[in-house]
């Protein structure tokens, strides 16, 4: 610590260098920042996905219904402690462009089942006494400025009303929260016995499952079971936990992760390029100097420990100051992306393994200059100055 | 100074100069070529992704087709039409009239579950149920292994794509649908259009699997030209039997693709503005310490007469030259890499799964050569104006 002022100093003699070397630092962590949310956005569902449920589909085609009938069913299979059911509803407010999902659902079911939503206690009630009643998340609520008592027209563009009518209005009754950042509270949940009695067509049938378990440590055996009940019926079903189902959806984007590494990986190469070199010249230029030191009682230890500091601080500072500015950053960009990625935010995790990266920068780059620094014989070193 | 032909001549000898002392000073200059390759090749790989989709979106759609939908659907797959409305739509004006009659196809248009080869887990596959008319009404269809399959006959083709990203679909595997066992007969090119990310196979055989009844989603045509298509419309949305819209093919791809087109452009985009800043700080930093090491070099040279621009300028033009050879290499290394790369993503809208080639245009490379050349330029430019400035006594004296 003593030497802080010593390796700040040193930082500060060619401020234009240090300067310039700091911004690219400080601009690939951004980068690392916006990637690590955009990988988020698309596969973070997964580690928030209940241990203790899985959703139950259809087994050839996940656009192919399911009788309702089946929930029943699903009761009795032993490891099953309830089920309830979604169906993808697909309608549009005003413009394609403000798209956010809607599904209808059984509500005291579907609020037990997901614990993750904060509903309060007298909108559960409007809700449970209003068939026309929906439930919207806090996100989208603000982004079109709905309040409760709402009426919200949407067109689907599937399921039409009895008079042929696409246009559904709905009341809302309840806004609510996530209980985790991560929680999605854009959809927008309506009843499921006012869709079905006005529904023209496929009356009866729903979208998924999805299955509350009593023991998560059974969830592959009770998803064979759920399979196995439903074996050479009209509707076949397939069955798994739901981070599969969710991991699953989001590999269908693409191998993300891939991609998402492999570009980071170029990004920072290219900058251990630029830093390494920045810090080899910073060497050279002292060799005078770190003789002098040498010379004095400095051991080796101490003057690679000296050079590896230097590096060390700038990346980390460069590190700090780039992911603080993507932190800051993300939610202004979150905006014109909501209706194509509706979680977008840079999770805690990102920030811990940038700044652990951070430091590994500064150690990789340092580490050449430090070595040729403590292999400098003093003598020569001294002739240098 | 003596004139303009001093002056170019003066840039002249100046850059030559630089140019050819570039070995002694290995390092550095490889440090910025380097650096601009990397930047510009991750750049054009980037920007590829966007511009081989849009690739599959403008060669799906020919200038004499439409699609017709029920109105209020926003893709084939929510969409449903009636055999009767359907034979209405097949009568309308306009359509290309054969010997076996009109070019119009009644498709379905549904997915099924496919494990994709790449991450083993299931993806939406696009299944599309045909009409004999299909294969006149699309350009550029032909079968490139096995056969086409036959009508009335439980079996399937599937588009090259499809067969490249998702498993099970070689010639002679089978795919199971429910309780049937469909065999894969033939697989077939589009020259890359959208039809190529699907499965095909007679819309009777789809409809029995999927239980549609006699109803279809939708009918493609072929018209007697481009131009026929407002009479067309016009003849099909004013008929009060049916509730329809009309689009246009090459409209209809374009409006299918316009979500995902538009998240991977901003993604791609704003990567790459990050990772261009950072160029653009890396190479100023590396140009600045370039000149720093040549402080008495250019002293002497001014001290020797040469103006201040004329150092100015060549130094730019030294800059430019580096950047412009990273940008050719990175060029280069992102078409090795990137171009025709296959993969396939999942279109929201359509919620099925497309495949496509990533397409390092030749707009692409310009591009990135033009992003190297003001990476060079911006780098270069304050650098050598301090250069120039130094006074010249004490940058002789410079260690």
């Amino acid at each position: 610590m003593k030497f802080l002022h010593l390796i700040w100093c040193n930082l500060r003699r060619k401020k234009l260098r240090t300067s310039l070397t700091l911004l690219s630092i400080i601009v690939a962590f951004i980068l690392f920042g916006f990637l690590a949310a955009i990988q988020e956005a698309l596969v973070g569902g997964v580690a928030l996905a209940g241990a203790d449920r899985l959703i139950v589909r259809e087994k050839v085609s996940i656009i192919n219904l399911l009788p309702v009938s089946y929930e029943a069913r699903m009761d009795r299979i032993p490891g099953v402690d309830f089920s309830t059911h979604q169906t993808w509803f697909g309608g549009i407010y005003q413009d394609p462009k403000n798209f956010f999902m809607q599904n209808p659902v059984e509500p005291e079911k579907f609020l037990k089942i997901h614990p993750e939503i904060i509903l309060p206690p007298d909108e559960e009630k409007a809700w449970l006494a209003t068939r026309t009643g929906a439930i919207v998340g806090r996100r989208t609520a603000e982004r079109f400025g709905w309040k409760i008592g709402d009426k919200i027209p949407i067109r689907s563009t599937i399921w039409a009303q009895a008079n042929g009518n696409l246009t559904w209005t709905f009341d809302i009754v309840g806004i609510y929260d996530g209980k985790d950042k991560g929680t999605d509270t854009t959809p927008l949940f309506f009843r499921y016995d006012y869709y079905d009695e006005a529904r023209q067509q496929g009356k009866g049938q729903v979208g998924w499952y999805t299955i509350r378990i009593k023991d998560p440590s059974q969830a592959a055996e009770v998803a064979k079971r759920v399979d196995a009940e439903f074996e050479n019926s009209p509707a076949e079903t397939k069955t798994e936990p739901e981070g599969a189902f969710i991991q699953g959806w989001a590999s269908q984007l693409g191998n993300i992760v891939l991609i998402v590494a492999a570009i980071l990986s170029a990004v920072f190469f290219t900058i251990l390029l630029v830093t390494g070199n920045t810090m080899a010249q910073a060497v050279r230029e002292r060799t005078g100097e770190l003789g002098v030191l040498k010379a004095i009682g400095f051991t080796n230890a101490q003057v690679v420990a000296l050079v590896l500091a230097e590096s060390c601080l700038l990346t980390v500072m460069g590190g700090m100051v780039g992911l603080g500015l993507a932190l800051a950053i993300t939610p202004i960009i979150a905006q014109p992306l909501a209706g194509l990625l509706p979680l977008f935010y840079l999770p805690a995790r990102a920030l811990l393994i940038g700044f652990g990266l951070s430091i590994a920068l500064g150690l990789v780059t340092g580490i050449f200059p430090a070595l040729q620094a403590m292999r400098l014989r003093v003598a020569d070193a001294l002739r240098r100055m | 100074m003596a004139g303009p032909l001093n002056w170019i001549s003066q840039i002249g000898s100046v850059t030559k100069f630089g140019l050819l002392s570039l070995p002694q000073r290995r390092g550095a200059v490889a440090a910025t070529v380097i650096g601009i390759a990397g930047v510009v090749a991750v750049l054009v790989g980037v920007l590829s992704i966007a511009a081989g989709f849009r690739q599959v979106m403008k060669i799906s759609g020919s200038p004499d087709g439409a699609i017709v939908m029920r109105s209020g659907a926003d893709s084939e797959m929510v969409s449903g039409l009636g055999e009767n409305e359907v034979r209405v739509i097949a009568d309308a004006p306009g359509i290309t009239r054969t010997a076996k009659g009109p070019l119009a196809s009644a498709e379905l248009f549904v997915i099924i579950d496919l494990p994709k080869r790449s991450t083993g887990t299931d993806a939406n596959v696009p299944l599309r149920g045909v009409e004999p008319a299909a294969f006149q009404v699309r350009d550029h269809l032909n079968v490139i292994q096995g056969r086409m399959f036959e009508w009335g006959k439980d079996e399937v083709m599937v588009g090259r794509g499809a067969a490249q990203e998702f498993a099970g679909l070689d010639v002679g595997s089978t795919i199971k649908v429910g309780r049937y066992q469909w065999p894969v007969v033939g697989i077939f090119s589009a020259d890359g259009g959208a039809a190529e990310s699907e499965i095909w196979t007679d819309a009777k055989i789809l409809q029995d699997a999927y239980n549609r009844g006699n109803s279809f989603q939708s009918v493609s045509v072929k018209l007697n030209s481009p131009g026929a298509f407002q009479a067309f419309k016009d003849t099909l949305t004013s008929n009060p039997q049916l509730n329809v819209q009309v689009k246009r093919q090459s409209e209809y791809y374009e409006q299918q693709s316009e979500r995902l087109t538009l998240l991977i452009t901003i993604l791609g985009f704003a990567i790459a503005f990050l990772m261009a800043l950072g160029a653009i700080f890396g190479a100023l930093n590396t140009m600045y310490s370039a000149v720093a090491a040549r402080t008495r070099e250019i002293a002497t040279l001014r001290a020797l007469g040469f103006g201040r621009s004329a150092v100015v300028v060549s130094l730019l033009i030294e800059s430019l030259f580096l950047a412009l050879v990273g940008g050719v290499i990175g060029g280069a290394l992102a078409y090795v890499a990137f171009n025709n790369f296959h993969t396939s993503t999942m279109n929201f809208q359509s919620f099925s799964q497309i495949t496509f080639a990533f397409k390092v245009t030749p707009q692409l490379l310009i591009q990135g050569i033009v992003w190297a050349a003001i990476i060079g330029l911006i780098g270069g430019l304050f650098p050598s104006i301090r250069a120039a400035r130094l006074p010249i006594a004490s940058a002789l004296r410079e260690l």
